[in-house]
């Protein structure tokens, strides 16, 4: 598996690039046009990233998320960290991604916890932030119920995660 | 919803470090964010803008509509509004595909480019389509297969075993996607 996900990337360039070659269009002017396109797509949703990343980080340096799960974190008996990376998951990749790296640090990854963390960050998407970055981008903001049937399929992703970890482990 | 979420952090956040006395943190959080928000974008801005490129030169030879002929029967189920020569259709299977093979940020411009094509053919622009609810229900349900940044990092952490993980991972993805299309699926019926 470990040689896939490094051949995967090389492959998929190299096919594309002899394919448009042996179709004989100007690869090399294609290639530019897109990344023109490309330019101009990161200049768009740049102003939506710098707001999700203001409020997203005040609220994780108000430590409020601490406050938000002690009662959970009362009646199970799991870390604070393990219960932060299911709640965050949705909302920050790179925040969530930083809490399963410290899980790894304290607990270690092949650890009960460490296997957890990871099924758990595998096992979903950053459902808030993608729904906002590509409303964002065309300018929707009437999202509809978008962002609830992406939470109840992240819930599921997440009680599943739960039970095949104990499961396979 | 997103100004709701967006308000929701914001608020909860300072006025929970008002009562706590930890304001000075939120004032240096203020000051830092603009510049961590920076760094975030200038560093996928390589990654976007290399791969729309690639993905220019796989549009112009013709492999994104094979790849979306591939994938038509599938997805032409999933999106009846959209018409079955749409573009949209071919950007959505890339962004299922690069997301399936865990390549997150080769992903994101083929999905920014199919809601592109979305908003082209929806009927209020101010509001979301039910093909774009779809498509980012289905994309947010992450149907990964090769989790390469989790893998790289458990590997980094001293795992014996990092690719372990797999299994259980594509197993919940799977749950989650299923969910998220059922739910979709009734909800879209019962309006």
């Amino acid at each position: 598996m470990k040689i896939v996900s490094i051949i995967v990337l090389p492959i998929v360039v190299l096919l594309i690039v002899l394919y448009g070659y042996i179709k004989k269009i100007d690869i090399y002017a294609s290639f530019l046009n897109g990344a023109k396109e490309g330019m101009e797509i990161v200049v768009n949703i740049a102003p939506a990233i710098l707001a999700m990343v203001f409020a997203v980080n005040i609220f994780l340096d108000s430590n409020v998320l601490n406050f938000i799960l002690m009662p959970i974190n009362k009646i199970m008996h799991f870390p604070s960290e393990i219960l932060s990376l299911a709640f965050l998951r949705p909302i920050s990749g790179t925040a969530s991604l930083s809490i399963m790296t410290n899980i790894f640090k304290i607990y270690g990854p092949d650890s009960f916890y460490g296997r957890l963390s990871s099924v758990l960050q595998g096992c979903t998407d950053t459902t808030i932030y993608v729904i906002a970055l590509y409303y964002g981008s065309i300018k929707v903001s009437k999202t509809r119920y978008t962002v609830f049937v992406g939470l109840m399929a992240d819930l599921v992703g997440i009680v599943m995660a739960f039970i095949l970890t104990n499961i396979f482990f | 919803m997103v100004s709701i979420l967006w308000a929701f952090l914001i608020v909860i956040g300072i006025i929970y470090a008002f009562l706590n006395g930890n304001v000075s943190i939120i004032n240096e959080s203020i000051l830092v964010n603009a510049n961590k928000a920076l760094e975030l974008i200038i560093s996928f801005l390589p990654t976007i803008v290399l791969w729309t490129g690639i993905m220019k030169i796989a549009e112009d030879a013709g492999l994104l509509t094979k790849f979306s002929n591939f994938l038509r029967p599938v997805l032409s189920k999933l999106f009846p509004s959209v018409p079955k020569d749409n573009k949209a259709l071919g950007y959505i299977s890339s962004n299922i595909a690069a997301n399936m093979l865990g390549l997150g940020s080769a992903a994101t411009p083929f999905g920014l480019k199919a809601m592109i094509e979305l908003q082209k053919i929806n009927d209020n622009k101010n509001r979301a389509s039910q093909a774009m609810i779809t498509f980012l229900v289905l994309n947010t349900a992450g149907v990964t297969i090769i989790p390469t940044l989790i893998i790289a990092l458990r590997l980094g952490y001293g795992s014996k075993n990092p690719t372990e993980i797999i299994a259980p991972a594509v197993l919940s993805t799977m749950c989650s996607s299923i969910a998220a299309i059922t739910i979709d699926y009734f909800i879209r019926r019962k309006k």
